[in-house]
């Protein structure tokens, strides 16, 4: 049997019964779209917190103390060891892989100064941590070296709290009293937006942390210590460069586990895009609950076309078709219904997510493949629940078939 | 295949048998069928229903396959083929008339037409011009090729079902009850369309149970209980055309 003529005949049946065709499709319209929508969203997600991990800065490890797991045994609280500032000076001074290291010291507390009061996080680093990070100043300037070994009360704001506390003026060389401390106020960085997490990363305050110890935490226990290499091919083997360092800072006799997890950018945004890729996946198998629950309309709908066409069947079967021509009759038809239903639910789930997109501002990417998948899903739907109604055709007997009335 | 149409019959039954199972009792719808038909002879099998004509027209058409005796074809044995075999069989070497008309509802009297043609497997029309619009105009509608078929009458349905099954050039047309819906004016009208069909070589097996249509064939077969009663030719058949032009002269 010519192929042309199956479409035709096919096309021809669909057409005769225009809107059952059109509700029947609406089942595989509906959840192709809603499988497009919610790729699109997953995938725009996804995109977004790549890009904000590249903005967490350049080359950058992140030191922190404690080993979440090795050997896959967790080592849990209890070997829970301390990041020092000779640990940080140690790295500086001996490796030769690392461009800049700085510790981090962490604190929150209450400001006062500008307009009010403000409760915010307060970070001790070095000089050179503006260059890990890659974070520019709007106004004034970083800190440097030389205050760092003064010991000067200086304070670098980030620009959620410049606005809370200084809005429409520049606070630089204002005063600022940091947990009661006076600051003078020396320069205000540009804008980083949110991490991953959704934390605001503007929203700290950034003094040195020999200022930190000495007027604030008082005591030489940091949070982390970042890093930064000449370049990114540099940075497994920098792992290593920490690592025996660390070791020997530490300690560590050989065999022993670190008691420290060095993680790199890639880690970090294989940990965040891992959770939004469940998240993404889980919502795109929930909208292909409706894909199947469209084919079982197209199923219920041939069942009934074939029911209903039972006498022509038997006369196609006496003029010479085969059950092979019949099968391939009604199976061409939930084919052509599911694939058309998946055309029209690409361009709706596009529709919907550039509408989205526009309404709510949300991240949407529309990966082209999705297309391609959609059509090929759809097809597949189409035979899978086209099968039966097809084989139960092709089983007719053609004289029962043709005494149907 | 091409065997010597002198040396073989269109239909050749010997000892045909077809027994219904229906639960503890089996119906012998057909008891020992002898029955041959040469090339180019119109027989008329007739009967009272229940009589087994229909169950014949079955098997006759390959539709169904007997329960024991032989069937041969156009020289081609018809008993234990598959399914598809019997297809082919069909859409190689039978026309259809269906007392019903059984045309495609919604559909050009052509595209009914062509409708064998789509399921023909041996290729003879790959390439060709189709042969369906030749096949109507035999018919005598020519001019009403893309009419569909709630556009015609009930005659005019007729011819196209006739054009349909003489269209891939079979060996043999079987014909039940072909005037059964029709009136008495448009019966001989399909009639003596059969008569011309016949007078240009086609074989044709017709099904009916009104004496007068059963005339117009050389031959009538009459069946009664699953056997032959009687099976005679017919000396002086009828002549549809003659009938036309008197009943034409007497209006």
């Amino acid at each position: 049997m010519r192929k042309r003529a199956l479409f035709g005949i096919a096309t021809r049946s669909i057409l005769r019964n225009k809107l059952r065709t059109l509700l029947t499709m609406l089942g595989i319209v509906i959840g192709v779209a809603a499988v497009i929508v919610m790729v699109a969203l997953g995938q725009g997600a996804q995109s977004m917190i790549e890009k904000q991990i590249k903005g967490l800065g350049t080359n950058m490890l992140m030191i922190m103390a404690g080993s979440t797991s090795q050997g896959g045994v967790s080592q849990g609280a209890a070997t829970f060891n301390r990041l020092t500032i000779p640990d940080a000076e140690k790295l500086a001074r001996e490796s030769t892989l690392l461009s800049a290291v700085s510790p981090v010291i962490f604190s929150r507390g209450q400001m006062i100064g500008g307009i009010g009061n403000w409760r915010t996080m307060i970070m001790g680093v070095s000089a050179n941590y503006q260059t890990i990070r890659d974070w520019p100043v709007q106004s004034g300037s970083f800190f440097t070296e030389a205050d760092l070994r003064s010991v000067r009360r200086v304070v670098v704001l980030g620009s959620t709290v410049a606005n809370a506390l200084f809005p429409g003026e520049d606070p630089v060389g204002q005063q600022l009293q940091v947990r009661n401390v006076p600051f003078t106020i020396i320069g205000v960085l540009a804008p980083k937006g949110q991490t991953a997490g959704g934390n605001d990363q503007d929203d700290v305050v950034i003094i040195p942390y020999t200022t930190a110890q000495a007027h604030l935490a008082g005591h030489s226990r940091i949070g982390q210590i970042i890093a930064s290499t000449w370049s990114p091919g540099d940075i497994p083997a920098a792992e290593q460069e920490i690592r025996s360092i660390m070791r020997e800072s530490h300690k560590i006799a050989p065999g022993d586990d670190d008691d420290f997890t060095i993680r790199n950018q890639d880690d970090i945004a294989a940990a965040a895009s891992g959770t939004t890729r469940v998240m993404s996946m889980l919502l795109a198998a929930i909208a292909s609950i409706s894909l199947v629950v469209g084919g079982i309309g197209i199923m219920n709908i041939m069942l009934v076309s074939v029911t209903e066409r039972t006498r022509e069947i038997g006369i196609r079967m006496a003029i010479g078709a085969r059950g092979s021509d019949v099968l391939a009759q009604f199976l061409v038809e939930s084919i052509v219904i599911s694939v058309a239903g998946g055309l029209i639910g690409i361009v709706l789930g596009y529709l919907a997510g550039a509408t989205l997109a526009r309404a709510t501002g949300w991240a949407v990417a529309m990966p082209p493949e999705a297309a391609v998948i959609a059509v090929l899903f759809s097809a597949a739907v189409g035979v899978f629940f086209g099968f039966y109604p097809a084989r139960k055709a092709a089983a007719l007997d053609p004289i029962e078939a043709l005494r149907h009335e | 295949m091409a065997a010597d149409p002198v040396l073989h019959p269109v239909i050749r039954l010997a000892g045909v048998t077809r027994v219904y199972s229906a639960g503890s009792n089996a119906v012998r719808a057909l008891d020992g069928i002898d029955l041959v038909v040469e090339r180019g002879e119109m027989v008329a099998i007739m009967g009272a229903s229940g009589s087994g004509k229909s169950t014949l027209m079955n098997i006759l058409g390959c539709l169904d396959t007997p329960t024991s005796g032989h069937y041969e074809l156009d020289g081609k044995a018809v008993n234990g083929l598959t399914r598809n075999e019997l297809a082919s069989l069909r859409s190689e070497k039978i026309g259809f008339v269906f007392q019903g008309f059984n045309l495609l509802a919604r559909t050009s009297a052509l595209e009914n037409v062509e409708l064998p043609l789509l399921y023909d497997r041996s290729g003879r029309f790959a390439g060709r011009e189709s042969p369906a619009p030749e096949a109507l105009r035999r018919v005598g509608l020519g001019a009403r090729m893309h009419h569909v078929p709630s556009e015609l009458s009930g005659g005019q349905q007729q011819r196209v079902a006739i054009a349909r099954a003489i269209v891939t050039n079979p060996s043999l047309i079987l014909a039940d009850e072909p005037t059964g819906n029709l009136d008495s004016h448009t019966s001989i009208e399909i009639m003596a369309l059969f008569q011309e069909l016949n007078a240009q070589g086609i074989t044709i097996v017709l099904v009916t149970h009104e004496p007068d249509i059963a005339e117009h064939a050389h031959r009538i077969v009459e069946m009664r209980d699953g056997h032959i009663l009687r099976d005679a030719p017919i000396a002086e058949p009828r002549d549809a055309r003659r009938e036309l032009a008197s009943l034409g002269a007497a209006a």
